[in-house]
This record gives structure tokens, C-alpha cells and sequence, in this order.
């Protein structure tokens, strides 16, 4: 039998439902091929038993010709997404064991539309991290390595397990979230596909809190057709999420289509920072060229706040974090570290329990709320904020999308960043606008750096704007026509 | 305005105190705030608690609307200025009675504005209190600390469940008038039907800010709006009864001025009120400052409304306690104390207006607030289980009125009504008794003779003192078993004996 | 503004995390290091602009006053207090709390 874990989520779609295989075959070699990868520390929890029962259930649906729109897709789902019964921890020792009883909005989603759960991917402990170093079950590896090293690479963060798990061909698509660029970041250093919708468009409903107004889940996925299929399952209203809005999901597999002539594409000059690779700045003027050869038209466009993204996102994301987080403390769910007073059992627990990266958050988060800092830091930080979002749609009055760069750098060794939080906090410099501002963003594979590793490109789009982003990042894909591999080290 | 109330005579001269109430309602509601668990009280442990409510991760809060059309309710209630934008914040603070690690509730921008209400203390005196704000927020869970040694167990069914906090302008100048305001905000609640009132379950509870000055400082505070001129503040929490509200006052106004005047200085902390002693305590200690870091709740988006919302609110409200107070007055012509004192209970101001409509209303008001309430006191009963109803006082009412049988008689049927001839009409027991009086001149006239000729040294001494009248009203009556109309034995006899 | 050993320590108990004495030093270098870096937003006229707390801008959506089932209903102390560490008799159960 042919290997079915290089189709994609549309060939295999269509190949079952052809009779071409079935979905237990398509769920042994996916899980199969998880479970010998396992160097990879993608994925930290299987899900087999259930699984099996799902994937049963599908091949029967098919055969009567019922088979929803993902019937036996086998997907990983980031360990952020609280799923039945089956332990959810948000790769953090705090919540060690925790089983939660009731399904996210999202997986339930996709449940409901067929999908298979394989298992739980890793990530940055409560999705904060940029490497996913900062995992309790130690980091998931990049299936990409340099050309003729074995230096073990990050596959981003905090949805690395997600990309490495696309990207290494554990599942067919991935489930992941975005805060700061959590979904695009780790999308871009594995090559593959990674979409943060619109905040909003997704309910939050279920999924483990970072920073409320900024977290968005999305799909990571092989290409642009995919996660634009997974997009359609997983985002909806959903009356249990104040923030969700109500608005009818257009089939975005449809907005693939059409190209990108007569479109207006930005590319925002302030992005061009000091000291930015020539290999990513050519990979950009490149990708531009390419659409523009395709009939957009490229603009240049002035975002001069852009470099203040950042800051604000490391005021408000931690001040968020802060309260979202204060739920963990020994009493209800998780893991408690005893002592006879109150208090000193919650410090403690808190203490023992988050690590290295979230206590610093937690603790400027805090910082910045504090009597006598909240008007200096936090509204401070929000009227910034507001200032780049009026910014950001000034310049969606000129163009349909902008053009960026994922992230400004390719994959790095595990390691490498994590002594200085800065350094690795600027990892998201091209993302986090996105998230502050609420619209969407998608990264894809734009080529290889002279080390033979991905690299990203970015198109964002404005609030909705899900189907002309779709339209052109799938345009660019073709343009592109990135087809390399990582080679299989690590079976 | 800025008279100088209740002054305190202390060692070193005379002081003021000031009070401010801050007082918790719960919301009459079906569910929580933002959950659709029930709000009922009396539940085995976390029974009414969603997933919501116990902070599960990824649990997220939606509004009850239900929740916000009683706080609007209840401003309208205080006259108070409804905001059509508001906001919801986190107040974060650690405690195993907290699940989410913060309440939601609103700091700068709460749903009701500024806001004034009528308070009468007695018979002449009614105060304005002016509300400051009302606020949507969450209740705590509860903890028990009797159930194990070493640890507390914790109950979370109260978590969640819609709050209003009604904040008060430091207006209050004594026990009287603080506990008067905590008693018409419950008259006011329980009229809207947004809070049960039940102060035992903790439905409506006080924390109770108060601060003492040198007389003369308050009026100085009023006309510069500056605090300094007011004493450092208490707040003793948790005050679940109006008489409570009374002994706190005046406790800690006590102590106050015995810890200024040893030369100390008062802390401004939250203090705890013990019942069994009727003292206030200090409860948390200062190290342990809380700072709540409040900020507007990302999960939740600006709570907004149109006027029309509101209108049509107000369109539906009941009558309020002031205005029908001020009708009491107007059309059944009553004092005003004894019109508060009618519509302080809902179910009291329905009552008398059953029999009040279309009669005296003075003679109403004094056979309901007397006759009957004393009666229902001495029996321990509530006005809703009278045995008498007003349709049936309203009838013996009328019976005085029509001059059918005297005030006296009518305290007799009443006593009947109560007892042999509960639930029939006063106009059958009067009948069935042969208890009307006797109107007709002739028999009156025969019995006045009668008395007179046998009397004669009581007959001389009336010449000179005409208020040994009375005593011949009083045997004739008595020689007509009662039944004579009193006004007409008057007339007869002041005319046989000459009496101007 | 920067943290000095004592606020760091203030801080930490604010947030209920448990720090050693001898990370305290350690952890104010980093927290210093971002609050230095963040200190650029100073630059920024923000004059006459509002905050902006979410992306979102309609009304917060209500829900009816009706009970509710599954996880935002109540009726299930079990699901409420089975992850629990430590629970009794559906009660959660803590060190004792002293007022």
C-alpha cells in the first residue's frame, strides 16, 4: 500500500471516500508512524483506545455514504484544548492529571464533522514560549535539521508539537493556537501551513487561557487547501464564548480559487528590520514578485508603530496571563503542594508547579496591574495597543493583505535563545501585530535557507478577511511550489 | 443642610460621626451571573455549581440578562442614573472561597450612577440619602471551618451568584440613620422584586464604613468635598441585620473616639462584628495589604444598552415605596410617619389599602397600624397570615362609619372575628349578636331620664363642672349594654342638663 | 522604574509564587531587563486615544435566566470535584483558613 500519510487532508478526504482505502488504514500508518517517532517528542499523550473506536465509526459512516466533511481524518490536538476524559495539561506540572470533563468548543467541532483524535501535541507550558523549551515534558524536536548537522532544532512556539507532528507527517492536520504568533511562528520553521483566524471567529470556549484577548485557535496543517478545510470545521459562533462572534462561516476551502489579480498587497517597510537576513529579505522581495507576476499589484505601505508591538504584547499578554492563571492553585484540579497554611500551600503549589517562563510572566503580569504601575505599564500599553490596531486598519483601506516575513529567523538549536527572554521574546516581532490588532494571519512555506532550513511568509488580512487571505496565501503556495522534505533522522 | 446631627460628647469635647454603607444584595434570579447554574440557596455542597463556577480551565463567563435588567430595576428604585455603556473588571485576590482567583465585578465603571432616597426616622423626621453607585458583581463560595480539625472545607454554590452593590455617600450621622437607610433599601429591593431581602441567608448584608470628626468637620468636608476633613475609616463586613447595623455604629464611633482621645490613631482596616458580644474586631492583619489589581475582564466584552431598554423597564416597575407613600398621604390623608411606616412592608401597604379604598383613611390607618398589627404582634404572625382580612376590617370599618355600632362595639366584633366568628363578616356578627347601636331617640332619651332622676347630686355638680358629663355618657351606656351611638347620648344629655 | 531585591519579593507574594532567597537576585535582572526594554513605550503620543481591551467591538451578547445543562449547569458535584487533590463528601478541602 502506497505511504497514505503524504496526502493531504483533501486527498484523503476524497480517497476514502472513493474506496480507495479505508480510514483504519489510514489511522494504523498515521499512528504507526507516531508512535516511531517519538524522538521527536511531538506528541505527549495517545489517545488509541477512543481512537480506534472513532476510526470504527467512520468507516462505517463512509460505507453508507454519511462520511462528514473530516470523517477519519486522524489530527493531533495541542495539549491547550481540553478534551473529555482524556488529560489535558497544557504541558505544565501545575496541572498534572487533570481530566477535564467536557470537550472544547473547537475539538468538538471537529468531532462532530468526523475528525479522529490521535493524541495531545506538546507545547510551550501554557502556550508561553517561542521554542518550546518551555514544556514540563521537555521540548518537541524540528523534524528539520541544518544540511550535515545534528544539532536538535526547536520547532517553534507554543504550537511546536503541532508543527513538528504536521510537519514530520505523525497526522494529518493539527489543532493549535495563536497568542503572539503561536500558530504562524512554529508553522514557518517546520514549512508548514499554520492559520490564525480572526479573534473571534473561533470560540475560546474549553481551551486553557493565556491571554483572553489575544488567544485564537487554527489549524496547522500541510498546505493552504487543508487548513482552510480544517478552518471551515473549527470556527463558528458559539453563544458560551461572550467574545465569539456571530457571523455565518463561508466555505473557505472555495475561497482557494480566483488568484490574486487585481489585488493590493502591502508590504509594510518597517517590517525590514536591522540586521534582518539577506536570505529573508530576498525570500520577500521574491514572494512579491511572484504576486505581482500573478497580477497583484504590490504597495508599499508605512506601519511606523510596528516596533512597539511587541512591548505592548509583553504588558498586556502577562497582565492577562496573570489573572487567567491565579484559577491554578492547588485547590480544585491539578497538583497541590501541601502545607498547613493557606497561603504558603498556594505559593508553594505555584511555585513547584509553573516553570521558569510562566513565573516570570506571571510575575510581570502582576507587576504591571500593581497599584501605582496600571496607569504607567497596562493602560498605557492598551492605548498603544489601540494606536496600532487604528494603524493597522488605516492601511487595510489601501491594500487587500500585507506581505511579511514569518519570523526572523529559521529554525534554532534548542538552547540557543533561551538564556536571554528578550532575545527569544523577539520572535514573534512579525506575528504579534496580527493578534494585538484581532485580524487574521497565515504563514506557508516560502523556500530553504543556505542550511536547508524553512523558511515563512506571512500574509495578513483584515478583520474577516479569512477568504481573500486564503486566496492568496494558496496563490503563493502555487507560485512557491515548495515541495521539500525534512529527511527522516529520527525512525 | 450642614447642621451639626448627633453630636458625641467625648473626655477632650464634642465629635461627629460619619457613616457610609456599603450593602450586598443578591439578585432574585433563576442562575448565576454568568452561569446557568441555580442561585437557590440550601443545596448539598457544590450541588449548584457549573464548570463555570468551579474555574475550570478554558470556562468562560456569559451574562445574565436577567441579572442586568434587576440592577437597572433597582437603580431605577434609587433614582439613581443608569449608565447604558458599563464595564466589567477582575478584582484579584487569593482565596480558596475564590475559584477563579478573581471576582468579577465593577470598578470604574458601574452599571447605576448617582442616585438619592427618602429615609424616615420618626414622625418628623425624614433624611435624603444619596447613593453613590450600584454594581453587578459575583459572591464567594463558603468555607466551613467546623468540619475538620486542620483543614476548611469549601462550598462553592454561592459562587457566582449575581451580587448588586449599593454604595451609599457618607451621609449617615448616627445608628439610627444608618440602620433607617439598610431598612429602606430592603423595603426598596423587596417592592422591585430584585432581592429577597433575607437577611438570615445572607440575601442582604451591610459592611459598614464608619469614621468619627471633631463636631464642625463634616460641614467642612461638605462644602469642600475634601476627605481629609473626615476621620481614617473602618469597615466592619458582613453586617446582616438592621439592628446589627445599629450596634456597630455606635460601638465603633465609641471606640474611635476612645482610641483619638488616648492620642492614638485609627487604622483604616476591615474589621469583623461579633454578635455574641456586640464589639467589632480587627481581621485582617496589615502586612497582608491587599492590592486587588483590578482590570477590565477580557473575557467579557462592554456591558451596553439602549434608552429604550431602560424605558421599558421603568414602564414596568411597580409602584415604589415613596410614591406611595407620598399618595398615602395625599389621599387617604396621613402623616407621613405613618405612611412610611404602612409601605415599609409591601405586603403591609396592600393590606391597609384593601381597607382604606373608599373610606376614612384615618380611621383605616389607626385600626390597621393599632388594632391589627397589634394583634398579629402579639401572635408572632405575618400580615400575609392574618386571620382577618381586609376586606373584612374594611367592612367593620364601614359599620363605624354608618354609625351601625360604636368603636367600642367594634373592638368586640373584631375580638369575634378573631375567634367564634372567624371569617364571617362583621356586618352578620353584628346582626347575629343584636350588636347595633341604638340610634333611636326615644328609648336613649328614656334611658338619659332615668339616670338623671336617679342621680340628683351628680346632676348639681354638673351645673358647675361640665366634665362630669362624661359620666352620665358612661351610664348610659352601660344601661344600653354599649349599643347607644356615644355622639347622640352627648347631644340628649347636654340639652336635659343644660350643659353648653 | 526598576524592581529592587524587596519588590521582587512583594511581587512574588502578590502572585503566590514561592521564591528562593537566592533566585530573588537572578529573577530581578530578568524582570528589570524587560521592564527596561518595555520602557519604550514612553515614546509614544498617546494622547486623546482610548485603551483598547478587545479587537471586539459589539455589545456584550446575554443569555437568558434559564438553567442550564451540561458544564455550564450545575447538578453534578462529582465533575465539579473529581480532579480535586483533596476533596470530601463533594466539598473541597483546603488547610484550614484563619480569619
Amino acid at each position: 500500500m502506497a505511504d497514505l500519510t503524504t496526502k493531504t487532508i483533501a486527498q484523503l478526504r476524497d480517497g476514502m471516500r472513493a474506496k480507495e482505502f479505508s480510514a483504519a488504514e489510514v489511522f494504523d500508518q498515521y499512528f504507526t508512524r507516531a508512535e516511531n517517532s517519538r524522538a521527536l517528542n511531538a506528541f505527549v499523550r495517545f489517545n488509541v483506545e477512543l481512537a480506534w473506536d472513532q476510526v470504527k465509526a467512520s468507516d462505517e459512516r463512509i460505507a453508507k455514504g454519511e462520511a462528514r466533511p473530516l470523517e477519519g481524518i486522524p489530527m493531533g490536538i495541542k495539549d491547550l484544548f481540553c478534551t473529555e476524559g482524556l488529560e489535558t495539561n497544557a504541558a505544565s506540572r501545575i496541572l498534572y492529571g487533570f481530566r477535564p470533563p467536557y470537550e472544547s468548543t473547537v475539538s468538538q467541532n471537529l468531532l462532530d464533522d468526523g475528525a479522529v483524535f490521535m493524541g495531545k501535541l506538546n507545547l510551550d507550558e501554557f502556550a508561553m514560549g517561542s521554542s518550546n523549551e518551555t514544556s514540563a515534558h521537555g521540548p518537541a524536536i524540528n523534524p528539520w535539521r541544518r544540511e550535515g548537522e545534528e544539532t536538535k532544532l526547536t520547532p517553534g512556539g507554543s504550537s511546536g508539537g503541532s508543527a513538528a507532528a504536521v510537519a514530520a507527517r505523525l497526522c494529518a492536520g493539527a489543532t493549535a493556537t495563536d497568542t503572539g504568533g503561536s500558530i504562524r511562528q512554529p508553522a514557518a520553521l517546520t514549512a508548514t501551513v499554520g492559520l490564525k483566524p480572526t479573534y473571534g471567529r473561533c470560540s475560546r470556549w474549553g481551551i486553557v487561557a493565556f491571554a483572553s484577548s489575544l488567544d485564537q485557535a487554527g489549524p496547522i496543517a500541510k498546505d493552504v487547501r487543508d487548513s482552510a478545510i480544517l478552518l471551515n470545521s473549527m470556527a463558528g459562533y458559539d453563544p458560551k464564548d461572550s467574545t465569539s462572534i456571530d457571523r455565518p462561516v463561508p466555505d473557505y476551502e472555495q475561497a482557494i480559487a480566483g488568484g490574486v489579480k487585481g489585488m493590493k498587497i502591502g508590504i509594510p517597510k518597517e517590517y525590514r528590520l536591522d540586521g534582518m537576513s539577506q536570505e529573508i529579505s530576498d525570500l520577500w522581495t521574491k514572494s512579491a514578485k511572484l504576486l505581482e507576476e500573478q497580477g497583484a499589484e504590490i504597495v508599499e505601505v508605512s506601519l511606523p508603530l510596528t516596533k512597539y508591538a511587541l512591548p505592548v504584547y509583553y504588558i498586556v499578554a502577562p497582565a492577562e496571563a496573570s489573572s487567567n492563571l491565579a484559577r491554578y492553585d492547588g485547590v480544585k484540579y491539578g497538583v497541590r503542594v501541601e502545607d498547613d497554611n493557606i497561603h504558603e500551600m498556594y505559593k508553594k503549589t505555584r511555585g513547584e508547579g509553573f516553570g521558569a517562563e510562566v513565573k516570570r510572566r506571571l510575575m510581570i503580569g502582576t507587576y504591571v496591574l500593581s497599584a501605582g504601575y496600571y496607569d504607567a505599564y497596562y493602560l498605557r500599553a492598551q492605548r498603544v495597543r489601540k494606536k496600532i490596531a487604528m494603524e493597522m486598519a488605516a492601511a487595510f483601506e489601501q491594500v487587500d493583505l500585507l506581505l511579511t516575513p514569518s519570523s526572523p529567523s529559521a529554525a534554532f538549536g534548542l538552547g540557543e535563545k533561551s538564556a536571554d527572554p528578550i532575545e527569544m521574546y523577539l520572535n514573534d516581532v512579525f506575528t504579534v501585530t496580527a493578534n494585538l490588532a484581532g485580524v487574521p494571519g497565515i504563514s506557508i512555506p516560502g523556500g530553504l535557507d543556505a542550511q536547508g532550513l524553512p523558511l515563512g511568509l506571512q500574509l495578513i488580512a483584515p478583520a474577516f478577511g479569512e477568504e481573500t487571505m486564503i486566496r492568496g496565501a494558496a496563490a503563493l503556495e502555487e507560485a512557491i511550489g515548495f515541495n521539500a522534505q525534512p529527511t527522516e533522522w529520527w525512525r | 443642610m450642614t447642621e451639626q446631627r448627633n453630636l458625641l460628647r467625648g473626655e477632650t469635647g464634642d465629635w461627629e460621626v460619619v457613616i457610609g454603607l456599603e450593602v450586598h444584595a443578591q439578585v432574585t434570579s433563576n442562575t448565576k451571573l454568568f452561569s446557568g447554574s441555580s442561585a437557590a440557596y440550601g443545596a448539598g455542597p457544590n450541588e449548584n455549581v457549573s464548570l463555570v463556577d468551579a474555574a475550570m480551565p478554558g470556562m468562560l463567563p456569559v451574562i445574565n440578562q436577567f441579572c442586568v435588567e434587576q440592577a437597572i430595576k433597582t437603580g431605577l428604585g434609587l433614582n439613581a442614573k443608569i449608565h447604558l455603556w458599563s464595564r466589567f473588571d477582575r478584582k484579584n485576590y487569593f482565596y480558596p472561597d475564590l475559584p477563579q482567583g478573581y471576582q468579577i465585578s465593577q470598578y470604574k465603571d458601574p452599571i447605576v450612577g448617582e442616585g438619592e432616597i427618602e429615609v424616615e426616622l420618626d414622625a418628623e423626621r425624614t433624611i435624603k440619602v444619596g447613593i453613590e453607585r450600584l454594581h453587578l458583581e459575583q459572591d464567594a463560595g463558603k468555607s466551613i471551618h467546623d468540619l475538620a480539625p486542620k483543614e476548611s472545607y469549601v462550598d462553592l454554590n454561592r459562587s457566582g451568584v449575581a451580587l448588586m452593590e449599593i454604595v451609599s455617600k457618607p451621609e449617615m450621622r448616627s445608628a439610627e440613620e444608618a440602620s433607617a437607610y439598610f431598612g429602606k433599601l430592603r423595603t426598596i429591593v423587596r417592592y422591585l422584586g430584585t432581592c429577597d431581602g433575607n437577611m438570615d441567608q445572607g440575601s442582604m448584608r451591610a459592611d459598614v464604613n464608619v469614621s468619627v470628626c471633631r463636631a464642625g468637620n463634616y460641614a467642612k468636608f461638605v462644602e469642600t468635598g475634601d476627605f481629609s476633613h473626615l476621620g481614617t475609616r473602618t469597615e466592619t463586613k458582613n453586617v446582616n441585620s438592621i439592628r446589627f447595623v445599629r450596634q456597630v455604629v455606635d460601638y465603633e464611633a465609641r471606640r474611635q473616639i476612645q482610641v483619638l482621645e488616648a492620642g492614638g490613631t485609627i487604622d483604616q482596616e476591615t474589621r469583623l462584628f461579633d454578635v455574641k458580644t456586640g464589639e467589632t474586631r480587627t481581621m485582617r492583619s496589615k502586612e497582608d495589604a491587599h492590592d486587588y489589581r483590578y482590570f477590565p475582564d477580557p473575557d467579557l466584552l462592554p456591558l451596553e444598552f439602549s434608552q429604550e431598554f431602560v424605558d421599558r423597564i421603568a414602564a414596568s416597575l411597580p409602584e415604589l415605596p415613596d410614591a406611595k407613600k407620598h399618595r398615602f398621604v395625599e389621599e387617604y390623608g396621613l402623616s407621613s410617619y405613618d405612611a412610611a411606616v404602612l409601605v415599609a412592608d409591601k405586603d403591609k401597604a396592600t393590606y391597609f389599602e384593601g381597607v382604606a379604598s373608599g373610606r376614612d383613611g384615618k380611621l383605616a390607618s389607626s385600626w390597621v397600624t393599632t388594632e391589627l398589627f397589634g394583634m398579629l404582634n402579639k401572635e408572632g404572625l405575618e400580615i400575609t397570615e392574618s386571620p382577618i382580612s381586609a376586606e373584612q376590617l374594611g367592612g367593620l370599618i364601614d359599620l363605624i362609619s354608618d354609625e351601625t355600632i360604636s368603636g367600642k362595639i367594634a373592638k368586640q366584633v373584631f375580638e369575634l372575628m378573631l375567634d367564634e366568628d372567624k371569617g364571617k363578616a362583621p356586618k352578620d356578627i353584628v346582626e347575629a349578636r343584636g350588636l347595633k347601636q341604638v340610634t333611636d331617640t326615644g328609648a336613649l332619651e328614656a334611658a338619659a331620664d332615668k339616670i338623671i332622676a336617679a342621680n340628683p347630686e351628680q346632676v348639681a355638680k354638673v351645673k358647675d363642672k361640665p366634665k362630669a358629663l362624661g359620666w352620665f355618657v358612661g351610664q348610659v351606656m352601660k344601661e344600653t349594654g354599649g349599643k347607644a351611638n356615644p355622639q347622640a347620648v352627648n347631644a340628649i344629655l347636654k340639652k336635659k342638663l343644660g350643659v353648653e | 522604574m526598576s524592581l529592587d531585591e524587596s519588590t521582587v519579593k512583594k511581587v512574588a507574594n502578590l502572585a503566590r509564587i514561592a521564591i528562593a532567597d537566592e533566585e530573588v537576585p537572578h529573577l530581578m535582572n530578568e524582570l528589570n531587563g524587560i521592564l527596561g526594554w518595555i520602557e519604550q513605550l514612553q515614546e509614544v503620543d498617546i494622547e486623546g486615544v482610548e485603551a483598547m481591551t478587545s479587537s471586539v467591538e459589539v455589545a456584550l451578547p446575554m443569555r437568558d435566566d434559564v438553567l442550564a445543562d451540561g458544564p455550564t449547569g450545575g447538578g453534578q458535584p462529582q465533575a465539579v470535584t473529581k480532579n480535586a487533590p483533596k476533596s470530601d463528601d463533594h466539598f473541597f478541602v483546603v488547610p484550614k483558613v484563619v480569619e
